[in-house]
């Protein structure tokens, strides 16, 4: 399954500000895809579209070949795409972790056993397997984003789409989230769409999006994304710290390379040209 | 100088002798003088909030006292309102504390608590609203209407308009993006040269933090490890990753290049003086690595 | 301070009590309420603090626990006892106080609403402190289930009423957060007459209010991305299965109301 995505959106509408225009986006199967822009720059309503919440105005969302607008697939089409978003409080509708994990299995009429192990699997792929019976209200703001990630691959989704998940917490927090969601990508090869205004989250996608304005303004690996300094700049976005040292010590004509996500390959980079 | 607010071992627990008993502070000494930025960095459950919220009279100490311009706070209990109006605190997500049915009457509710002439009120009103860069078109909206920096704009100046001596902001910046982070930051700076008034700035992020203050204090485990300029506190960021905080990325491109024998200055924080210190070894000839 | 309100919540633990089905301590709970609303008497109310003082020893959540969550109703209790003891003009004048006088009739019909009352708070405590508020939905889901065919949203009720339980502590902590952060804007919560107290709750109550509408779409969403599509083709992770210790417990539920009958008309 290679085209995962594919988007034409066309904001045809009079009644509501037109949000896209000819959007075109696929998204493959397996990849680690980050969305970036400020806010309100159409970003969360994108995400809302991939598993039917919004419906385009004009042209067509299809997920795994499936097109939103059919009624019949939408139960379908949210158990291939989970979503999870900024406040975690806000997703969390159980008192006991498991429960929560279990929530969404149930509401698929999974048989109780296969439930039971689809909650252990997902606990333990987000690390909180021996947080099951606790009080998620209890929890830190970066354990309870887990607990809405286990609630999502509880549906074994084909896909994860995070809106801002760590918006809301700290560093610490965002650490753990980015981990998991990294390490699902990786080991279990889960599609990962993480939309973020966090440069440091978003360079560690395989491939970036910039958006601005509803449409999309750069996308490709965020090393070559990131090089172009000025036009994320002129929509309100920054670079990562090391990107934009090495392009201030260009523009005072250092001969350095941009493309130093690290902290280690942008001091190498520093010390060739020096 | 006098501090304008300080506190002397200041111990908070909470839940005192039921099993949830828990030690939020321990005999914290902190002061801060007039007219400084400060700041104040801790992951979450540091005992940061607990901190400011003492600053003000928000919380009572266990024990321990907190001084302002040299007086306890609670010689007078009755009287610890008047500490909230010159101690103003910004809370974390303020937006979502605004209730009135304008944005004018939000701003203005502050000043009407300190029982102010209606002149006086409008007057601040304004003011506040200006300092943030309010249009005036606003005020008379509802402020559910605004977007999400207006509306934390119009919190912020729910607090300015009491003209406190000592403001405090916990992570303004908490779910801006980049453009609307700078902007209240330069926001706060301007407040800060225009009105004199002494500011503590609550965050996690370094960078920014590094960027905005004159002093720093870290908070961990419910005391305070380490104090000082920015540069001497990020000399100790072995110790800071430990406790969950990092330092800017340029101040560890600089210790990196350190480490490799390049004689750049490992102390810089600023993505200009970095440049300044790298540029700096680039005239000094090239036989160094 | 409002953190100490235990309304609701739930202990997670292993205990016998935690483990009996939720159906089970429904219906228990029913039991208990129409035993305790028919002991008039010593006897039968000892009874009844028997049986709470070896349910509370069974779930080991302590006693300390189901007072903290008396603490809240404590004033009801006080006033209602106070109420009976000067109304109740029954017995022999024990004692006069101004123009009131307090009867033998009314010593006793007070103790009896204040033991009745906490009996009746600590006992349907005991029973939301040992089941989880999803468990405690599915019960009442299945009890009152035969009630579907007639149409009624049994399951929408259960739904409701296990998230309002969820959001209790969030929203709780919400109102600490929205109090301290209007009293750095200098508001006043506590002095003034109960106007003045009543107007200073408008800052709280507003963005309270539109705190929990945003959290109630942002949750609905949530749902629908989870695939919930109401009571259609659901299934349930842990199935509610009666065991021995239920039919125990019944049995054991059933002959305390018995005995209760019995003992009302010994009339001690």
């Amino acid at each position: 399954m290679a085209e995962q995505l594919s988007f034409a959106y066309t904001g045809a509408d009079g009644v509501a500000p037109v949000v896209f225009k000819d959007l075109d986006l696929t998204v493959e199967q397996g990849s680690f895809v980050a969305i970036l822009g400020h806010n309100g720059c159409g970003k969360s309503t994108l995400a809302k579209h991939m598993n039917g919440i919004l419906l385009p105005s004009g042209g067509k969302m299809y997920v795994a070949g499936m097109d939103t607008r059919e009624e019949a697939l939408l139960q379908e089409i949210r158990r291939t795409v989970g979503m999870v978003f900024q406040n975690p409080d806000n997703q969390i509708i159980s008192s006991i972790v498991e429960e929560d994990v279990a929530f969404a299995p149930e509401n698929l009429g999974v048989a109780p056993e296969e439930i039971r192990r689809r909650v252990d699997a997902a606990l333990d792929a987000v690390g909180m397997r021996a947080y099951a019976l606790h009080a998620p209200h209890l929890l830190s703001g970066g354990q309870k984003q887990r607990i809405a990630i286990a609630g999502v691959l509880a549906m074994q989704p084909r896909c994860i789409v995070l809106d801002e998940p760590t918006a809301m917490l700290d560093p610490v927090g965002r650490e753990e989230v980015l981990h998991t969601i990294r390490r699902l990508n990786r080991e279990q090869g889960v599609t990962v769409v993480l939309i973020t205004h966090h440069m440091d989250e978003a360079a560690q996608a395989d491939r970036l999006i910039v958006m601005n304005e509803g449409q999309i303004i750069a996308d490709g690996a965020p090393k070559a994304v990131f090089c172009h300094v000025e036009l994320l700049q002129s929509v309100g976005l920054t670079v990562p710290e090391t990107v934009g040292l090495l392009y201030e010590l260009r523009q005072a004509g250092l001969d350095v390379p941009l493309d130093a996500l690290s902290v280690e390959e942008c001091a190498a980079a520093i010390a060739a040209a020096l | 100088m006098e501090p304008i607010i300080e506190t002397q071992k200041l111990t908070h627990i909470y839940s005192v002798g039921t099993p949830f008993e828990h030690t939020a502070l321990h005999e914290v000494d902190f002061c801060a003088y007039p007219g400084e930025i400060l700041g104040l960095i801790g992951h979450t459950g540091s005992g940061k909030s607990s901190l400011i919220q003492h600053l003000n009279g928000l919380l009572k100490p266990t024990s321990g006292k907190v001084l302002f311009e040299g007086k306890d706070i609670w010689a007078d209990p009755k009287q610890i309102r008047e500490i909230r109006f010159q101690v103003g605190l910004v809370f974390q997500y303020p937006e979502y504390q605004l209730f009135e049915e304008t944005v004018y009457k939000d701003i203005a509710f502050g000043p009407r608590n300190m029982k102010l002439s209606d002149e006086e009120v409008d007057q601040r009103v304004r003011a506040a609203a200006d300092w943030v860069d309010l249009p005036e078109s606003v005020l008379n909206r509802s402020p559910f209407e605004l977007s999400g920096g207006q509306k934390r704009r119009a919190a912020i100046a729910g607090v300015l308009a009491m003209r406190p001596k000592v403001l405090i902001l916990d992570e303004p910046t908490a779910g801006l993006d980049p453009r609307g982070r700078e902007n209240i930051l330069d926001t706060i700076r301007r407040i800060h040269r225009e009105q004199g008034t002494t500011i503590l700035l609550v965050s996690h992020s370094m960078d920014e933090i590094a960027r905005s203050v004159d002093r720093l204090y870290v908070v961990n485990d419910g005391m305070l490890p380490y104090h000082g300029t920015p540069g001497e506190v990020f000399a100790h960021g072995t110790q800071l990753r430990e406790m969950g905080l990092d330092i800017p990325k340029v101040t560890q491109v600089a210790q990196q290049l350190h480490r490799m024998g390049i004689p750049v200055d490992a102390n810089v924080y600023t993505m200009e003086d970095a440049v300044r210190s790298i540029l700096a070894l680039q005239g000094k000839g090239d036989g160094l690595c | 301070m409002l953190k100490d309100i235990t309304l609701g919540q739930y202990f997670p633990g292993n205990s016998v009590v935690h483990r009996l089905d939720p159906r089970t301590k429904l219906i228990l709970t029913v039991v208990y309420i129409v035993a305790l609303f028919s002991a008039c008497n010593l006897l039968t109310y000892a009874l009844m603090i028997g049986v709470l003082i070896f349910c509370i020893r069974c779930s080991k959540v302590g006693y300390r626990a189901v007072f903290r969550g008396m603490k809240p109703v404590l004033v009801v209790v006080l006033i209602t006892g106070v109420l009976n003891l000067f109304y109740n003009h029954t017995g022999e004048v024990l004692a006069k106080i101004w123009v009131f006088s307090i009867y033998s009739g009314g010593v006793r019909m007070a103790v009896m609403m204040v033991l009745r009352i906490m009996l009746l708070i600590s006992g349907t405590f005991l029973l939301t402190y040992t089941t989880s508020p999803m468990q405690l939905t599915d019960g009442i889901e299945q009890l009152l289930g035969p009630l579907k065919k007639l149409h009624l949203p049994i399951h929408e009720l259960a739904m409701m009423m296990s998230i309002a339980l969820r959001f209790i502590p969030t929203l709780i902590e919400e109102t600490d957060k929205i109090m301290s952060a209007q009293k750095a804007r200098g508001a006043d919560f506590e002095s003034g007459n109960l106007v003045a107290k009543a107007k200073a709750l408008v800052p709280l109550l507003v963005p309270l209010f539109v705190s929990a509408l945003r959290r109630a779409d942002e949750l609905a969403t949530a749902m629908e991305c989870r695939c919930y599509i109401g009571d259609y083709g659901r299934t349930r992770m842990n199935q509610l299965v009666y065991q021995r210790r239920d039919g125990f417990a019944l049995v054991g539920g059933f002959v305390v109301l018995a005995a209760i009958f019995v003992l009302r008309r010994v009339g001690i």
